[in-house]
């Protein structure tokens, strides 16, 4: 589905002071039974937020006023491991997060990121580390994707890389699928009578 | 004759990884990357539901509905079949299963049909899983897939709608890991215990960005369920991809499969098959070898699968540690698992057994623990599921006599699916409940909010269901 085009990002981040943050605890398993892929904000580190009887458990950073709403996250090593469920993508979205932090991420989570308007954001772990103390000093992040820079206010700019393909759709909120067909209709074809000829077990 | 450009490198040797991927690429991107020809897909009830609407709203079709499988496996439950799901969520993403399968014309396996299971359980068996094909799925497990010499990798459901649509998906190509497993292991080691080991190594982030192979005589001298296991939990290891070659004992599974090519096509493929093994001299960007003399049976203590150890030792000491990250993940493990620094790991006491999921729900890994419940009882106070992978495999189980063996030392028998491996049905542990289980993620949560997981191999976790606490199964014999 074509998404909206990636615009700077900029304000408070959120610290997540945690290796290993897996989709399970993103996005628990029991609510994978909704089929929506809107409104799942709510979901969002629900075990994390909310204790049994579903009132906030303080001291979670997103149950702090000040980082509820913030659009950045910063985070451990390991982000987002585990399963492929793309709704720990769309849940951390629908809870306003633009741009990830970490000194890893788990592959799928990573390209699943890209394709649903938010940046993951690799950087070294000493680095993540100076930007944790910075996010929880309440201090101002900028993620300029078109510049591939992420800034925290009065400082200089810190390089991250996205490859092109991807920082381009981003940037234009393109859908990979349109695109796909699109550009390679044609190239598609050709590798399907190719196939066909010298793979035939694979087209009965 | 169609040609196609060679491949930058073809004519050196290759890998496995190298070959599977120079024979999907479609077309090379100005990034690096390169858009992937997708050969297979398995479509399940949980990952599907979105990347139907997303065709839907587009108003394309799939472009080969017959290269597509749906199943339901998730959120079935386990306790009996045929009759109307309990739980109106699971009822209803079930149907809209069904709904979508017909809609679109995909081979759909029924519920109460003889090849539903676990989506990496009935690939294989049905013959639809073949080496030297592209596999995708919207799970993380599709690491299993490539014990068969396929290029097997978990997809979100953005990526599910892409190959319904194009048959294809950017990809961005892997490094590549050989991990070669040597020595002669103790017959209690099986696979599972190789692949905690190796993890507990190498990390859970050990492997990102490679595409993991499988090799040396450990691997060859196994039986394609072991090597499914290992592939199965080269996730846990941060990788989207493990392997093994394809040899003589792949294609005698495979022979007359379902869907496996038959004749002149059977003879075809296996040639072609042939030739996808690693070239010798081929070279892999990163090599780690194990020697699987030294594991002793494995057992996770931890919330992330690298916080595993040997049965025969105890609860590690987050003081003791001098990295201070993983310092203070140990303590939030242990704080989480409820447990303290120098207990013996065979003095917990476990409430309940899992045996299942698409690790270890295959019949050698049935066979494996029944050997161990055989003529014993399941301790008092422990509850004990066995789930296996697949109808098929239930089925192959009840003519074995495997389910008597089990009912009569007090397990539960159960219809295939996911279960308590996932805890989306009504399989679930309460908040503080322990688990012995043969599935592949001790996550915080994942058997259940505020349930603790211990991962172990089939055998292990028979032998816990007997002792009622984490126990040393080659003291069961
Ligand atoms: S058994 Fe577990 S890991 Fe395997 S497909 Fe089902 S939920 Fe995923």
């Amino acid at each position: 589905m074509p998404a909206e085009p990636f615009t700077t990002v900029h304000g408070r981040a959120a610290a997540l002071r945690e290796d290993n943050i897996d989709t399970d605890i993103i996005f628990p398993a029991r609510f994978l039974l909704i089929t929506a892929r809107e409104g799942l904000g709510r979901y969002a580190f629900h075990d994390r937020r909310f204790a049994g009887d579903g009132q906030a458990i303080a001291g979670f950073v997103y149950n702090d006023p000040r980082f509820r709403a913030a659009p950045v996250l910063v985070a451990g090593a390991n982000f987002g491991s585990g399963s492929s469920r793309e709704q720990a993508v769309w849940a951390l979205h629908g809870l306003g997060v633009r741009a990830v932090i970490a000194p890893g991420f788990g592959e799928i989570f990573h390209g699943n990121c890209l394709r649903n308007g938010i940046v993951p954001i690799l950087l070294g772990r000493e680095v993540v580390t100076a930007l944790m103390d910075r996010a929880e000093a309440g201090l101002a992040f900028t993620v300029d994707l078109a510049a591939q820079t992420l800034t925290v206010t009065g400082e200089d700019p810190i390089p991250f890389a996205i490859p092109r393909e991807r920082r381009l759709a981003l940037l234009n909120g393109w859908d990979e699928t349109d695109q796909v067909i699109n550009t390679h209709g044609a190239d598609i074809a050709a590798f399907e009578a190719w196939q066909r000829r010298t793979q035939p077990w694979l087209h009965v | 004759m169609i040609t196609r450009p060679l491949p930058s490198g073809a004519g050196r040797p290759r890998t496995l990884y190298e070959k599977l991927w120079d024979s999907h690429v479609v077309a090379n991107r100005p990034d690096g990357s390169a858009l992937l020809y997708i050969d297979r897909h398995i479509v399940h009830e949980v990952s599907s539901p979105q990347a139907f609407v997303a065709l839907r709203a587009s108003g394309r079709r799939l472009r080969r509905p017959e290269t597509h499988l749906g199943v339901a496996d998730h959120a079935v439950p386990t306790r009996e079949r045929g009759g109307e799901i309990a739980d109106p969520l699971a009822r209803s993403q079930v149907a809209e299963l069904e709904a979508n399968v017909a809609e679109f014309a995909v081979p759909y396996a029924r519920l109460d049909g003889p090849e539903q299971g676990i989506v990496h359980v009935i690939g294989p068996e049905t013959g639809f899983t073949l080496p030297g094909t592209t596999i995708a799925c919207g799970d993380s497990h599709t690491t299993t897939h490539g014990a068969f010499g396929a290029l097997a990798f978990g997809v979100g459901a953005s990526e599910q709608g892409t190959i319904m649509a194009a048959q294809c998906l950017p990809q961005q190509r892997a490094a590549t890991m050989q991990v070669e497993l040597v020595g002669k292991r103790h017959p209690l080691i099986d696979a599972k215990d190789m692949a905690l080991a190796l993890i507990a190594r190498i990390g859970a982030n050990g492997a990102v960005g490679h595409a993991v192979e499988y090799t040396g005589e450990v691997v060859s001298g196994m039986a394609m369920s072991e090597r499914m296991t290992l592939c199965n939990m080269t996730i846990e290891a941060g990788s989207r991809i493990g392997m093994v070659a394809p040899d003589a004992r792949t294609f005698a599974y495979l022979e007359g499969r379902r869907l496996a090519p038959r004749g002149e096509l059977w003879d075809a493929a296996v040639a072609y098959w042939r030739t996808l093994p690693s070239d010798p001299g081929a070279r892999y960007d990163r090599v780690v070898t194990l020697d699987v003399g030294t594991i002793a049976p494995q057992v996770s203590w931890g919330t992330s699968p690298d916080q595993t150890l040997p049965i025969d030792r105890t609860v590690p000491d987050p003081a003791a540690i001098a990295d201070p990250v993983a310092r203070r993940e140990a303590e939030k493990a242990l704080a989480y698992m409820g447990l303290v620094p120098g207990q013996r790991l065979d003095s917990v006491a476990i409430d309940t057994v899992f045996i299942g999921s698409c690790t270890n729900g295959r019949i050698e890994d049935l066979r494996a623990a029944a050997a161990i419940a055989m003529g014993r009882r399941v301790a008092p106070g422990v509850t004990a599921l066995v789930v296996p992978g697949s109808a098929a495999t239930r089925a192959q189980a009840e003519a074995e006599g495997l389910d008597r063996i089990f009912t009569a030392a007090g397990f539960s028998w159960r219809h295939a699916g996911c279960s308590l491996c996932v805890a989306m049905n009504d399989d679930r542990l309460a908040p503080g409940q322990r688990c012995a289980s043969t599935s592949n993620r001790n996550f915080e949560g994942r058997q259940g909010p505020g349930g603790r997981t211990h991962l172990m191999s089939p055998a292990m976790a028979a032998a816990a269901a007997i002792a009622g606490r984490l126990a040393d199964v080659r003291e069961f014999v």
